[in-house]
């Protein structure tokens, strides 16, 4: 009897210091947004005469509305909306289109296998190691030659080649553990490489099309390199126009402000991960178990 | 409703060659079994058949065409899977029509066709659901129902029953025999199981190393088997194929078996041209007996001969009853409660239905 009570107080006391130290951990990793938050719906007086981490002594959305509508970026004063609306219209088309080409590539790689396929797709891989710094010349020139040059389109293209790697991966990994017969049963009911790909392969795949998705969707939205090398102005996505709010140096430093073009900056992403970050586990683990 | 000729085909992947010279003609109407262990080359031939693979050398013919360059949409084939390959996103339904749905068939007649075939196979209840909400044996009819909607000319079998456990596998078994009946299609059936085999064809291939060793109805393939490979292959338990000396002399053709202890036994008349019979007077054959025709009798009979047998297993139907002939484990079918393990048993042999093979070709000797 007492050692059954030892035994379960030890047990208790292991459960204890286990969630002490996740909760001591999870709190310092909140830290950051914790701050971000609390210093977004502060005015700025009481930033700069008040605690940072402090809860607000009463909450303003003016920093927000500033970030979002006449925040100065370099010596426009027409705050984040328009640069939000640039990376909308880059990250959409460029995720659809990578994600795409990616599941045509491994439907090919793996269900029409020809001749020289994996070494395909072992120099396709190669991508997903390329140093992006390495080849900001060549695509530089590239889009230049193409008349890209400082466009939205110059962007989405360049994200769409890159992330054809990744998403060649995803899908080839996928479609690997699809058994081969389907091909087959469909080849013999008629359908051709379109038809089977539109009909069979493309409806069984919604995980890795979620997987795919959100990947790329995070890689392209928080993507600055590309962003800052090949546009500029009213061109920019919202992650160079972010870094441009920061460092406007005029005048009194707008942490507020700071926080809450962040704040919008980095909320789709976080969208994302919330509505579809289930399907993304599931699918990545699906993609390992079969591959 | 269709011949299928097949002439000469070979297929090999680079040096390894798959198939070699293969010829195999089926009627219309006939259920063609291919049969052989894994590797045998049967799957890559109805391979070649459906043109899901090229063919090497040679030339395939559905009703009398060529279809050597046509690709499988233009062969008029359904071919059922091994492992079924149901479209796992859609109902059944979409799975039975989606052949239908390719080639442009109005949707009314599309429905009609899914009812029929749905009323043959008894899948009504299933037509709703996914292939993941079917157990085996409705995802094997599912299957099916998707070959027999499109009433091609040719029906193709890949393994369909391997996957099911023993007691359905029989169930279908009869099924696939009786919608062959019913329908009247020509089949070919790809399998391992001689089981299948014998009940199934009306033609039978047994395949070994991309060859055909033989071709002909079942019982033929049973009765007078074209070699030692086939002979051990059909049949279970398999046909004893047991070493002896043949002689002919002024009484008649001899076959002389080794006993155990030395002696030999006589087992007399076997039924052999003469000239043959001059041919192989004086060597060693290998003489082929199934264990059924082994039957247990009172001594002194002509042609009666003592065995010690080792073990007995009965079945329910027979026993079976091992022992040593020739050098070799024999085993007998015989009347239940006939013999006992341990004792002696005086049995005797049908010698019509023996057959007899050369040592070294394995051939079997006309």
């Amino acid at each position: 009897m007492s050692t059954d009570l030892q035994g379960f107080s030890r047990y208790l006391g292991g459960r204890l210091f286990i969630y002490l130290a996740l909760v001591l951990v999870a709190l310092v990793y909140l830290m950051p947004l914790w701050v971000m938050i609390v210093t977004s719906v502060k005015d700025l007086d009481e930033i700069y005469n008040g605690s940072f981490i402090g809860l607000p002594q009463h909450i303003t959305f003016e920093a927000w509305d500033k970030a979002w509508s006449s925040a100065c970026i370099g010596t426009e004063c027409v705050g984040l909306r328009g640069y939000f609306l640039n990376s909308i219209l880059m990250v959409v088309p460029a995720v659809a289109l990578s994600t795409l080409i990616g599941a045509l590539n491994g439907y090919t790689l793996t269900k029409w296998e020809f001749k020289g396929a994996n070494v395909l797709f072992g120099l396709l891989l190669f991508g997903c190691f390329l140093p992006f710094q390495a080849v900001l010349l060549p695509i530089a020139q590239s889009l230049g030659y193409l008349g890209l040059a400082g466009s939205i389109k110059g962007l989405i293209l360049v994200h769409t080649v890159y992330g054809i790697s990744f998403t060649t991966l995803f899908f080839r990994n996928y479609f690997i553990g699809l058994p081969g017969d389907l091909t087959r049963a469909a080849l013999v009911d008629g359908a051709g490489f379109f038809r089977i790909f539109w009909s069979i392969m493309l409806p069984a795949s919604i995980p890795i099309i979620v997987v795919s998705c959100i990947w790329q969707f995070t890689q392209i939205w928080n993507d600055f390199l590309f962003g800052v090398s090949f546009t500029s102005g009213s061109n920019t996505p919202i992650t160079v126009a972010l870094n441009n709010i920061v460092n406007v140096t005029a005048g009194r430093k707008q942490y507020n402000v700071d926080m809450a073009a962040a704040m919008v900056a980095g909320i789709p992403t976080l969208v994302v991960y919330i509505l579809a970050g289930r399907y993304f586990v599931r699918g990545l683990t699906a993609g390992a178990v079969k591959g | 409703m269709a011949t299928l000729q097949i002439d000469g085909v070979s297929k090999s992947y680079g040096d390894l060659d798959i198939l070699k010279r293969v010829d195999i003609s089926i009627d219309p109407g006939d259920f063609l079994v291919l049969l052989g262990p894994s590797g045998c080359g049967k799957s890559t031939l109805l391979n070649l058949i459906a043109g899901l693979d090229d063919i090497s050398a040679g030339e395939i013919r559905i009703a009398g065409q060529r279809v050597n360059e046509l690709s499988p949409r233009d062969r008029d084939i359904a071919m059922v899977f091994q492992s079924y390959a149901l479209y796992p996103t859609m109902s059944v339904r979409e799975n039975i029509e989606f052949g239908m749905k390719i080639r442009k068939i109005p949707a009314a007649e599309r429905a009609e066709a899914v009812k029929r075939v749905a009323a043959l196979l008894q899948i009504e209840p299933l037509l709703e659901r996914k292939p993941s909400q079917l157990s085996g044996g409705q995802r094997q009819r599912v299957a099916m129902g998707r070959a027999l909607v499109r009433n091609p000319k040719l029906f193709l079998f890949d393994e369909p029953l391997s996957n099911l456990d023993a007691k359905l596998r029989v169930d279908m078994r009869t099924e696939i025999k009786k919608l062959h009946q019913r329908l009247g299609t020509t089949i070919v059936y790809v399998t391992h199981d001689q089981i299948e085999a014998m009940t199934m064809a009306t033609k039978v291939a047994v395949m070994k190393d991309g060859y055909v060793q033989q071709l002909a109805d079942p019982e033929t393939i049973y009765d007078t088997p074209a070699s030692v490979y086939v002979a051990r292959f059909v049949g279970s338990p398999a046909m004893n194929i047991i070493p002896a000396s043949f002689r002919l002399t002024d009484r008649g053709p001899q076959l002389l078996f080794r006993k155990p202890d030395g002696s030999t036994v006589n087992l007399g008349d076997v039924r052999i041209s003469d000239e043959t019979a001059r041919q192989y007077s004086g060597r060693d054959v290998l003489v082929g007996i199934r264990p059924e025709t082994f039957r247990s009798v009172t001594a002194g009979q002509p042609g009666a001969f003592d065995a010690d047998v080792e073990v007995i297993e009965p079945t329910g139907p027979d026993t079976l009853a091992f022992f040593t002939l020739g050098g070799t484990e024999v085993i007998a079918r015989l009347e239940p409660r006939s013999v006992q393990s341990g004792r002696s048993a005086c049995l005797s042999v049908n010698m019509e239905k023996v057959v007899l093979f050369d040592r070294d070709s394995e051939k079997r000797i006309q």
